[in-house]
């Protein structure tokens, strides 16, 4: 009986430590009154002025300086630097590359045209999109299968242990991933190797271009579903035990235990990385395709991602290469804000608030 | 408090801690498991387990066995016969898997220190609601997880700025990841602000109280940021294919692409492998190893606070 009490007032035990954290999280800066340090109390601050605010404020800057810069240089600068997809980029114009770029002469949207006109292109695109709903379809359900399944082990060392060894493989670069691969269903691997030993030879899934959409999304889960259990079983820690106690007083089993309690409370976990998932649709493991373009062939392995690096950095066509990469940036951030409009029309969270 | 004494209450008829691998006795309301559920639960977790570590084992034991054994295998070797390091002695006295393995340990520790700096110091600074133009700030680093420069202007801009052929281009355009400051940052937030004020009463500024205060109260964090952070420097390898052209510069994991994924002769130690003593195939699983051990030594360490890491960050303006 007792057993029900602990957690119970364990959990509200936890409550009060928690608080601040919540308001902190409120980050309203006119309308709330907290325990904020007197100084920064967001009621005086409107009446501080500026430079004191900045005097009072500089460490805090300063400290998040590096950071910014390295932002401004590193993403905002490329960003403007997309420019060169509206140009005939020569990058030996210049001494420097960067001052090319003012030299280099104007297309308008010459090579939007080409891109469009280039059935590569449209192959990629299709690439992508086989890749990205084989994904969804045979990679999302497992973590949350396997969420399911570790949860309802209740020893703790094996849970444990099972835990450790799925969360391993997502720490493998995929290199690491791609090569251990290999071993097994490639041509010199474990299975290729049985097989010769009892007379079939010519067995390589890694060379094999009809069967390799299976592969790439088979190494995705090898490494990463059970990374992706971490976040569900969180959510069906956070589900209180007496929900269970009431149901099964009502004389609910197991699976309608499962089905009316347990599923919709990872309901706005799913939703959310389903949100997620959508909006990045157009990346689809790009260091784990460009591994196995050699081996596989271009028409099998070639995505959005791999279609720039291929016509920028191997063709040196920087603008044609430039020109894909924003239109894959500008249609992926259409995406992520439409998945968020439907994930709030739904009565979810989604990545931001409304 | 009342938590803490029905749990007292609870274990005193037993003394003995519950040994980790016994189940916790089951509330009276759940029913009893039945046989077969227990059994498919097992196998199910069974073999999900065994997928992962099965080919892991498959490449360490290769690595360890002589040329013999592999010949007899005709390759990989499942169950081991005798164990020898030669590979790994063949690879660590010098050449080029040995330098690979200083360079991505030099850039992964570095690198690391690097990035937690500047994460941790921004995270801080951003902490403090109310701050100036914390708002501003924070909505430049929001925008760009959701678009994305694209690979064609960053290159060109690491060229001109001269970071070719240097290390520099190995740490510098992905030092800081936006996600992993956002966690460190709602923790931050988390940490009670009553301890902080008291700190400021007694006189101290914010360097101090985060050295002093914020930072061991986030021990816990810390360690898996860090910990993401160095398994990136770790891992990367395509920046160095297309900013490093020098061969000997290169790091692990892409020695690991030319020897391994494509078959190629190690540079400076082939004699052995030559003259018959030590198999190719060996080799190949070894340099493997060496990739993947320091990451699985190191990720179960931190692995009980990994919930912590990937949760309180979440999205928040």
């Amino acid at each position: 009986m007792s057993h029900n009490t602990v957690p119970r007032s364990a959990g509200e035990a936890k409550n009060p430590a928690r608080t601040p954290a919540a308001s902190g999280d409120g980050d309203g800066e006119g309308e709330r009154k907290g325990t904020r340090a007197r100084s920064r109390d967001p009621k005086r601050a409107g009446r501080l002025s500026l430079r004191l605010r900045f005097r009072r404020d500089r460490t805090l800057l300063l400290m998040a300086l590096p950071a910014v810069l390295l932002l401004l240089v590193f993403n905002y600068i490329p960003i403007l630097g997309n420019v060169v997809a509206f140009q005939e980029y020569d990058p030996y114009l210049s001494e420097n590359g960067f001052v090319a770029i003012f030299q280099s002469p104007w297309v308008g949207f010459e090579q939007f045209e080409r891109i469009f006109a280039d059935s590569a292109f449209w192959h990629a695109v299709q690439n992508t999109f086989v890749l990205f709903f084989l994904q969804l379809v045979l990679f999302f359900p497992v973590p949350i299968l396997l969420a399911l399944l570790i949860n309802s082990v209740v020893r703790p060392r094996v849970r444990a242990i099972a835990q450790a060894v799925m969360y391993l493989p997502h720490f493998f670069s995929w290199v690491l991933v791609v090569t251990v691969f290999m071993q097994i269903f490639g041509g010199a691997g474990i299975i290729a190797q049985t097989l010769r030993q009892h007379g079939i030879e010519g067995f390589d899934l890694m060379t094999n271009p009809d069967t390799f959409k299976y592969l790439v999304t088979a190494e995705t889960i090898w490494k990463d579903a059970g990374w992706g259990i971490i976040v569900f079983l969180a959510a069906l820690s956070s589900v209180s035990d007496d929900l269970y106690e009431a149901a099964a007083m009502d004389g609910a089993g197991r699976w309608r235990r499962l089905w009316h309690i347990t599923l919709p409370a990872l309901r706005p976990v799913i939703a959310l990385l389903l949100v997620l998932r959508v909006g990045d649709a157009l990346t689809v493991g790009f260091e784990q395709l460009l591994l196995q373009r050699q081996a596989v062939g271009v028409d099998a392995s070639d995505v959005l991602d791999t279609y720039v690096w291929w016509n920028g950095i191997r063709n040196q066509d920087f603008s044609y290469a430039a020109a894909a990469g924003l239109i894959k940036g500008v249609v992926g951030l259409a995406l992520v804000l439409t998945a968020n409009k439907v994930a709030h029309l739904m009565g979810e969270q989604g990545v931001y608030k409304k | 408090m009342t938590a803490v004494l029905d749990k007292q209450a609870d274990e005193r008829p037993a003394p003995k801690k519950p040994s980790p691998w016994a189940a916790p006795p089951r509330p009276v309301w759940e029913e009893e498991p039945s046989r077969a559920g227990l059994a498919s639960k097992g196998l199910v977790l069974g073999i999900a387990c065994l997928a992962i570590l099965f080919p892991l084992w498959v490449v360490i034991v290769t690595s360890l066995q002589s040329k013999k054994t592999i010949d007899e295998a005709g390759g990989l070797v499942v169950i081991p016969k005798g164990i020898t390091f030669v590979a790994y002695q063949e690879l660590l006295s010098g050449g080029q898997v040995q330098r690979a393995a200083l360079v991505s340990i030099g850039v992964t520790v570095v690198g690391t220190l690097f990035s937690m700096t500047v994460s941790v110091l921004c995270a801080y600074g951003l902490s403090r609601s109310g701050s100036l133009g914390h708002r501003w700030i924070l909505m430049t680093l929001l925008a760009t997880m959701f678009f994305g420069a694209g690979l064609i202007p960053t290159y060109l801009l690491v060229q001109a700025l001269g970071l070719t052929d240097t290390y520099l281009a190995l740490i510098l355009p992905s030092a800081v990841s936006v996600f992993n400051i956002l966690v460190l940052r709602s923790f931050f937030m988390g940490i009670s602000q009553e301890l902080i004020d008291s700190a400021r009463i007694d006189g101290a500024g914010d360097w101090r109280i985060l050295w002093k205060i914020v930072m061991p109260l986030s021990r816990a964090v810390l360690a898996v940021i860090a910990l993401f952070y160095a398994v990136g420097y770790w891992s990367a390898w395509f920046n160095a294919s297309i900013y490093l052209t020098d061969q000997d510069m290169m790091p692990l994991q892409n020695v690991m692409i030319q020897l391994v994924q494509k078959q190629e002769r190690p540079v400076g130690l082939a004699a052995q492998v030559n003259t018959g003593q030590l198999s190719s195939l060996a080799l190949q699983m070894a340099v493997m190893v060496m990739a993947l051990l320091p990451v699985a030594v190191l990720s179960p360490f931190v692995q009980k606070h990994f919930r912590k890491g990937m949760l309180t960050g979440a999205v928040k303006g």
